[in-house]
């Protein structure tokens, strides 16, 4: 087994001293960053990714990701106890947790909704070890025109997939890939849609996009619904979590489903989201009563929050190993490879295999530091929901304010932070999704690269992108989940015909 | 991206927000298409020019825009409800127009000083705490910053007067 040996260097690089402290302050850091509104994963990483450009990039990949699981672990925090989704992946354990919080169980409802975000994590750490080896080692044959069809299919899924209008979905990742466009063009050296400003050569860089959309756009959001939090106290023992833990086994089914659905969700670039919500619909769905959900039934905690951190885990598989990542917070743990000097795809296990089998190695520990430190910190977070919010809303916009600076230096980067947080809030309200803006600016150039590079080599011809089976496989199916919204359209029409007549 | 056609009952509907949305994006995706178009967007000597992608990408702005218009435009403005009430506008405003002063004020008085001001100007207005109150949490949060990035990780933020006369 030579990925259990390359995992075992893996556990040899990350378990430093130094590195587990750099864990626990990660998932601390994560935790607070899920439960504050207007601090989340992506931006929280964003924020505080230039603080890392010092250190060693294992450290700081370790305490990154780590930031990115107590994320995804604080969101549901906030859900259960206030009735507010810190995330938006944990809105739907809102529908359950807070009714059993209500009815007295908040601390069976978070030792069920961390200890499934825990089991959703490992099952996807699980895939990514022994999945992403092998995606790497296939994905070394791509030439351009593959990758660019990879990249395709990326984002035609998000169109295919979103539950926003696909011509909106389309204008936000278009408006992300002209964005990215902005500056010089690497290839011919041509400075685009500069005109003829200086401020806007360096181009846009999709860190302050994220600082902006997720952070300002969401404390807008989070000020039109009123300033205050009224919520349960967390009261959670030993003894509480005990009798949650075996009550859980018993619902293993869910746990299967819920994981499966996750890490597929994940890897396609669903997201976490999606995934949380459609596990609960067939949790519902297979239940024994059905009648109970909605009403504060445990199953429906376990269901998204498995999901949900099997979709957030996972879809760093991708990022790895194509260099795609699966969400706006991967999107960001790959910036910082970028800027690391690391290319993230399939040369990164072959080149450093020190550093891949590290990271995934600090994923198996950062979850279960995650899990240790959400179980005993609690009452302290849920503490710090209530601070009102006119003093934290300020702290956050400083903080954004600080981030965007630090990320090039520069004060026109602070003003491109509020004018992309007043985009988001609009966005956010007309339902254009911001997912897909994020990931074309991250990827626009490299799209572009292999897009050109690939039509160099076929002389401009555009049939080369399904010459072989793989890449013509690759693109067809790009397009059929490009045209999916059109066409369940038209068969909800034609069944619609049926019934009418 | 801010819009201010009120109508009648001093809200914004929905239809306007949509329709002046989608015509802002489609104005940009036109301009990214005008300049590519200005540095070439046809094959070269050297294969695609620089201005080829990105103008297939402004043209698929401009489609996509258009067709949300054009859905805009044939929605019913009362169906379609209102995109921000009047007194929630108010208060995004309140969050808003301060972030922009305070940004707009770090290249004069430094990061930190702004941030204080800032921060104690948020608490006393919106939160109705007494002015010791806001700057007992004001001047220990940017005091805290001062240190975390000036001090222990030696990134330098955009500084002024105070912090000349500590030598920084």
């Amino acid at each position: 087994m030579e990925e259990i040996n390359a995992l075992f260097n893996g556990f040899a690089v990350a378990l430093t001293w130094q590195n587990i402290m750099y864990m626990f302050i990660g998932t601390i850091l994560g935790v607070l960053i899920g439960t504050l509104p207007g601090l989340g994963g992506a931006n929280g990483v964003a924020i505080l990714l230039p603080l890392t450009f010092s250190m060693n990039p294992v450290s700081a990949i370790i305490m990154l990701s780590c930031i990115y699981w107590g994320a995804l672990f604080g969101g549901a925090i906030t859900s259960i106890l206030f009735n507010i989704p810190g995330e938006p992946w944990s809105v739907a354990t809102t529908f359950d947790g807070y009714p059993m919080a209500q009815k007295g169980q908040p601390g069976e409802a978070l030792t069920a909704a961390f200890t499934s975000s825990f089991v959703g994590a490992f099952v996807a750490v699980l895939m990514i070890t022994f999945l992403a080896p092998m995606v790497a080692k296939f994905a070394l044959q791509f030439g351009p025109a593959e990758f660019f069809a990879v990249q395709l299919l990326t984002f035609c899924s998000f169109v295919g997939m979103s539950k926003e209008p696909p011509f909106k979905t389309i204008a936000s990742m278009m408006i992300g890939f002209a964005l990215a466009s902005v500056g010089m063009d690497s290839i011919t050296g041509q400075l685009r849609l500069t005109f003829g400003s200086e401020e806007l050569m360096r181009g846009f860089d999709f860190l302050i996009a994220v600082i902006g959309l997720f952070g300002l756009g969401e404390i807008l959001l989070t000020m039109e619904e009123g300033l205050a939090f009224k919520g349960t106290e967390a009261k959670i023992n030993a003894k509480v979590v005990f009798q949650t833990w075996a009550k859980l086994p018993a619902y293993w089914a869910t746990y299967i489903r819920a994981a499966l659905i996750g890490c597929w969700m994940g890897v396609t670039p669903g997201g976490a989201t999606p995934a949380s919500f459609m596990s609960y619909g067939i949790a519902k769905k297979f239940a024994k009563n059905p009648e109970g959900f909605g009403k504060g039934d445990i199953e429906g905690v376990v269901a998204p929050e498995t999901a949900a951190h099997a979709a957030g885990t996972s879809a760093l598989l991708p990022m790895l190993t194509l260099g795609i990542p699966g969400s706006p917070t991967a999107a960001v743990l790959l910036g910082g490879l970028l800027i690391w000097g690391l290319q993230p795809g399939p040369l990164l296990f072959v080149e450093k295999a020190d550093f891949v089998w590290g990271l995934i190695a600090s994923m198996y520990l950062g979850n279960i530091a995650g899990l240790i430190v959400v179980l005993t910190t609690v009452p302290y977070f849920a503490a710090i929901l209530k601070i009102p919010f006119s003093i934290i809303a300020p702290v956050i916009l400083v903080i954004c304010a600080i981030g965007a600076y630090t990320v090039g230096n520069a004060m026109f980067d602070v003003y491109l932070m509020i004018i992309f947080g007043i985009m988001g809030y609009v966005f956010k309200k007309l339902s254009y999704p911001l997912a897909p803006m994020v990931l074309a600016l991250v990827l626009g150039k490299m799209a572009e690269g292999s897009f050109r590079q690939a039509l160099l080599a076929s002389q401009g011809d555009v049939s080369v992108f399904w010459e072989n089976g793989l890449c013509g496989g690759i693109t067809a199916l790009a397009i059929l989940l490009l045209i999916s919204p059109l066409l369940s359209k038209v068969w909800g029409m034609m069944k619609g015909n049926k019934a009418a007549a | 991206m801010q819009d201010n056609h009120n109508n009648e009952s001093g809200s914004i509907g929905n239809k306007t927000m949509e329709i002046a949305t989608a015509f802002i994006i489609l104005v940009f995706g036109a301009v990214v298409m005008w300049d590519s178009n200005r540095i070439g967007s046809g094959w070269g000597s050297d294969g695609p020019e620089s201005g080829s992608f990105p103008f297939y990408i402004g043209l698929m702005i401009v489609i996509s825009a258009a067709v949300t218009m054009f859905n805009a435009f044939r929605s019913n403005a009362e169906e379609a409800g209102e995109f921000v009430g009047h007194d929630e506008l108010k208060l995004v405003m309140a969050v808003l127009i301060p972030s922009i002063i305070y940004v707009a004020l770090i290249d004069f008085i430094g990061i930190y000083v702004a941030s204080a001001i800032f921060i104690t100007v948020f608490m006393v207005w919106q939160g109705k705490f007494s002015i010791i109150k806001s700057l007992s949490v004001a001047i220990p949060v940017n005091v805290f910053f001062f240190f975390m990035f000036e001090v222990w990780f030696k990134i330098p933020l955009p500084k002024a007067w105070l912090e000349a006369q500590f030598g920084y």
